[in-house]
């Protein structure tokens, strides 16, 4: 079980705990807690060893932990979701699939492991000074983390070694019990981590003026960005861990030469396309509510996010998230050739295209350029006249919606593909859906023209009735298929029918999602300007400035390419794992 | 083979985010830059320009002050007619509550900069309370950290945009000067309160013979204020260099005291010179 240095650390902590319980549970008192007030290192005091940049380190090194922990976590979620799927329905292509889901994690999570002992060890070395001071605010829940993190390596290996041994019957519940309790300890270990990030950003349960601890740990713990952040990271995961499985399926079908094997792939490139997307649908909503919190918590940091030195990130964010969208939908429009019946939906497709490429192209339109005085002469202002207006934020939740609508749209063609309704009421029922996403396309647009004439403090308000139309349109749209395709005559899938161009597009999918998390890990960082804990201990290390968006990049793609080869590799060695040399004759 | 293909156009699709985000504008986020301020000589029209300097940078006034509506915006308004307007409003309980002309929006100023809640424009309030509670962060707080002389700065600044002639008074040789800053790698010490303190932190003593260390490396001070006058002493301190007493190298007194130096520490330092007996 202690197979790596990081697992002895945790079995060290462990006992630690057990053995002085007082370190993470005994309260401290009163006069002890306001004497502790926060450091407040000099230059001199932040350790310059060999000449290593400490910020670039740890950057990598956090960013690293991060998305393997995101997977790592968020495979388990979807997992058991299929796992009781293949139960209830008997079918054990889902029970198989959750099974090799797992295997891809149980290989990335030794590596979780290094990377996140290696960012402490980093972290001490180069921050000792905001180190101490984040133990001396969160005290015993550290030795917790700790004692967390070998709960989930028992739980995850017993999850995975016991999926044969208690596959069926009454077992199998014992079996999902254990995956339950994997996931809440995965779950509660990114709650307890998250703690740490949003408290540099909204320090609560300490003293404003001087830092000094006053409240207690669970006061630090619940501070004003937890619940948003939490939030967005759990849909995050799902779609990022949807994405990286995607991505092993694509790996497989493409190295794969049996018709099929190739067609059990392409029904998990599918499945976990559709995870990710599920995943990230709700994700923009989870980012206005954490946006939303920024502003209230501070102004001053809102702005900067948005309309300060940050705010071309988000004009990157917005290609990340178009190329997202388009990869996701290219995949499922080739996926029409699956079906007999494909070619009769395969028609829309153009208007769909039009629609996700148009919103895309809204969404990179910036408000604003920075120009030099002959061009702002002959472009008569710094805003372009026709163009500049779709750089503000009703245009773009507009085309964010209609984007989001007309995905959902791309699969219900697919699933509609294979099905033929036999209700009575099937042609009523079509019409309601066409009703649907007419009115609720209508609502969009009205409410984004509406923000245009609405003050700027009202803005993100007009944002409601539009997230509120198209969860509406999915929702109710999902409703009405349901009864209508119930006892629906189905024709064949030809799973595997797909050409190889298709997969580059799942491909995508993950290396998108890594930049775009390595950006969003940049920008929440960066809203912290020069302090470590915001507004309570000033950065004065070398690197207490933000990059520029271009070293920022350069940065992320420099990690994300080592992300993206350790995972292949991955996959690379469960395909060599699975393979058997045949018996000399 | 699989995975050299997928690598190559996972670059692929890198090198072309990489390049995006080189494209578009590149600014790197410094940490404010303290504003270095004399202020033995500042005047008001010293005090209005720190203000206006103050209020588009280490403040972040424009932030919200602007015309996207976030916060009154202070740079078009009509301050001479707002200002009396908001201290004669019948919701303003503040400490210039009946009272006018330039002293009153004086007040109100500086108390609607350091506890921002105590009146909130109509409309620009926190959402849902009723504009009781301000979305402006008290200035003289992290991560704003303005000193009063900074607070005082920005209300000339004001004060001269609505009209009037600005009432707050000029900053004195012992308060807090507006370059104080706890960045990089300034000590900790806090500046020296008497003058042999003062004597001991510039290491004074190591080349003149001072409190007695009889040292020789730097000419003799005693009798000094009977040969100069302060004006000269300032400038023998902080520019070493302009002139050379008989029989010793330039070059050898350090020159950045005039930046390492509080005023405060400076005037004890002159004070104790002047008065060497010979």
């Amino acid at each position: 079980m202690l197979n790596n240095p990081f697992k002895v650390f945790v079995f060290l902590a462990f006992t630690l705990l057990a053995l002085f319980p007082e370190l993470a549970f005994a309260a401290e008192t009163a006069g002890e807690a306001v004497a502790a007030a926060a450091p407040k290192p000099t230059r001199a005091d932040y350790p310059q060893i060999a000449g290593m940049n400490a910020r670039t380190l740890a950057w990598g090194f956090a960013q690293m932990h991060l998305f393997l922990a995101a997977f790592v976590l968020a495979v388990p979620l979807f997992s058991i979701v299929m796992e009781y799927l293949g139960h209830i329905t008997k079918d054990e292509r889902y029970d198989n699939m959750a099974h090799e889901f797992m295997k891809i994690t149980m290989s990335a999570y030794s590596l979780t492991a290094l990377f996140g002992g290696t960012l402490a060890l980093t972290l001490f070395l180069f921050y000792p000074h905001l180190m101490g001071y984040l133990m001396k605010v969160f005290r015993g829940q550290m030795l917790l983390y700790a004692l967390l993190f070998l709960l989930e390596s028992v739980t995850l290996y017993i999850y995975y070694y016991s999926w044969n041994a208690m596959r069926y019957g009454n077992r199998k519940w014992y079996h999902m019990s254990i995956g339950l309790l994997l996931n809440t300890v995965g779950l509660t270990l990114m709650f307890v981590a998250n703690a740490w990030a949003t408290f540099m950003m909204s320090p609560s349960g300490v003293d404003p003026a001087t830092g000094a601890v006053v409240g207690s740990v669970w006061d630090a713990t619940r501070n004003p960005l937890w619940n948003p952040v939490n939030l967005h990271r759990f849909l995050a995961n799902i779609a990022y861990g949807g994405a990286i499985v995607g991505a092993y399926a694509a790996y497989m079908f493409l190295a794969e030469k049996k018709q099929q094997i190739k067609a059990h792939y392409d029904w998990m490139g599918y499945t976990s396309n559709f995870i990710a997307i599920a995943g990230f649908l709700p994700l923009p909503f989870a980012g206005y509510w954490l946006m939303a919190e920024i502003y209230a918590y501070s102004q001053q940091m809102g702005i900067t996010a948005m309309g300060g030195i940050l705010a071309w990130l988000f004009i990157i964010q917005a290609v990340l998230i178009g190329t997202i969208m388009l990869a996701a939908n290219y995949y499922l429009w080739c996926g029409l050739m699956r079906t007999d019946r494909g070619a009769e939906y395969g028609k829309y497709v153009k208007y769909i295209a039009v629609v996700i490429v148009g919103g895309f192209l809204v969404w990179v339109t910036p408000h604003s350029l920075i120009l030099t005085t002959d061009e702002i002469r002959m472009l008569g202002g710094t805003h372009h006249k026709f163009l500049g207006p779709l750089g503000i934020m009703p245009a773009k939740n507009t085309a964010v919606n209609l984007m989001l609508v007309f995905t959902f749209l791309s699969f219900q063609m697919f699933y509609r593909s294979s099905r033929i309704p036999t209700v009575s009421w099937a042609k009523a029922g079509n019409m309601v859906i066409v009703a649907l996403y007419v009115v609720g396309c209508t609502n969009i647009v009205l409410a984004g023209i509406y923000g245009y004439i609405t003050p700027t403090v009202y803005k993100v308000g007009a944002s409601v009735p539009q997230v509120v139309s198209t969860l509406s349109i999915i929702v109710f749209a999902v409703i009405i298929d349901i009864f209508m395709l119930r006892g629906a005559k189905t024709t064949k899938v030809h799973w595997g029918r797909m050409s190889e161009r298709s997969q580059y597009a799942l491909f995508v999918l993950p290396v998108a999602f890594t930049w775009l998390m390595g950006l969003m890990g940049y920008i929440r960082s960066s809203l912290r300007t020069h302090w470590h804990v915001y507004t309570i201990m000033k950065d004065n290390s070398p690197e207490a400035y933000i990059p520029t968006i271009g070293q920022a990049g350069n940065t992320i793609t420099v990690i994300t390419l080592s992300f993206m080869a350790i995972m292949v590799f991955v996959f690379w060695l469960s395909r060599l794992g699975s393979s058997k040399q045949e018996t000399p004759s | 083979m699989t995975f050299a293909r997928v690598m190559i156009f996972s670059l692929f699709t890198l090198l072309a985010f990489t390049a995006f985000s080189n494209l578009v504008p590149q600014v790197q986020g410094d940490p404010p830059q303290e504003e270095k301020v004399d202020t033995v000589s500042l005047d008001m029209a010293g005090m209005i320009s720190l203000g206006e300097r103050l209020f588009s940078g280490k403040g972040t006034c424009t932030l919200c002050h602007n015309n996207l509506g976030r916060a009154p915006d202070l740079l078009e308004l009509d301050l001479a007619k707002a200002f009396p307007e908001r201290i004669a409003d019948a919701r303003y309980e503040g400490i210039a509550k009946g009272k006018t002309g330039a002293k009153a929006v004086e007040e109100y100023l500086i108390e609607s900069m350091i506890d921002p809640s105590k009146y909130v424009v109509t409309g620009f309030g926190k959402k849902g309370s009723n504009d009781t509670i301000s979305q402006m962060p008290k200035v003289d707080a992290a991560p704003v950290s303005l000193s009063k002389v900074e607070i005082d700065a920005l209300t000339a600044f004001l004060q001269d945009k609505a009209g009037l002639t600005p009432t707050v008074p000029l900053p004195s040789a012992e308060e807090a000067p507006a370059e104080k800053s706890d960045s990089d790698d300034e000590e900790e010490q806090g500046p020296a309160t008497t003058a042999v303190a003062a004597l001991e932190k510039y290491n004074c003593g190591t080349c003149h013979d001072l409190e007695g260390s009889e040292a020789d490396l730097g000419p003799k001070l005693k009798g000094i204020g009977k040969k100069m006058d302060n004006a000269k002493i300032i400038e023998a301190i902080i520019k070493p260099n302009a002139e050379i007493a008989q029989g010793y190298e330039e070059g050898t007194m350090p020159d950045d005291f005039g930046e390492q130096m509080r005023v405060s520490e400076l005037n004890l330092i002159v004070e104790y010179l002047k008065k060497l007996p010979e």
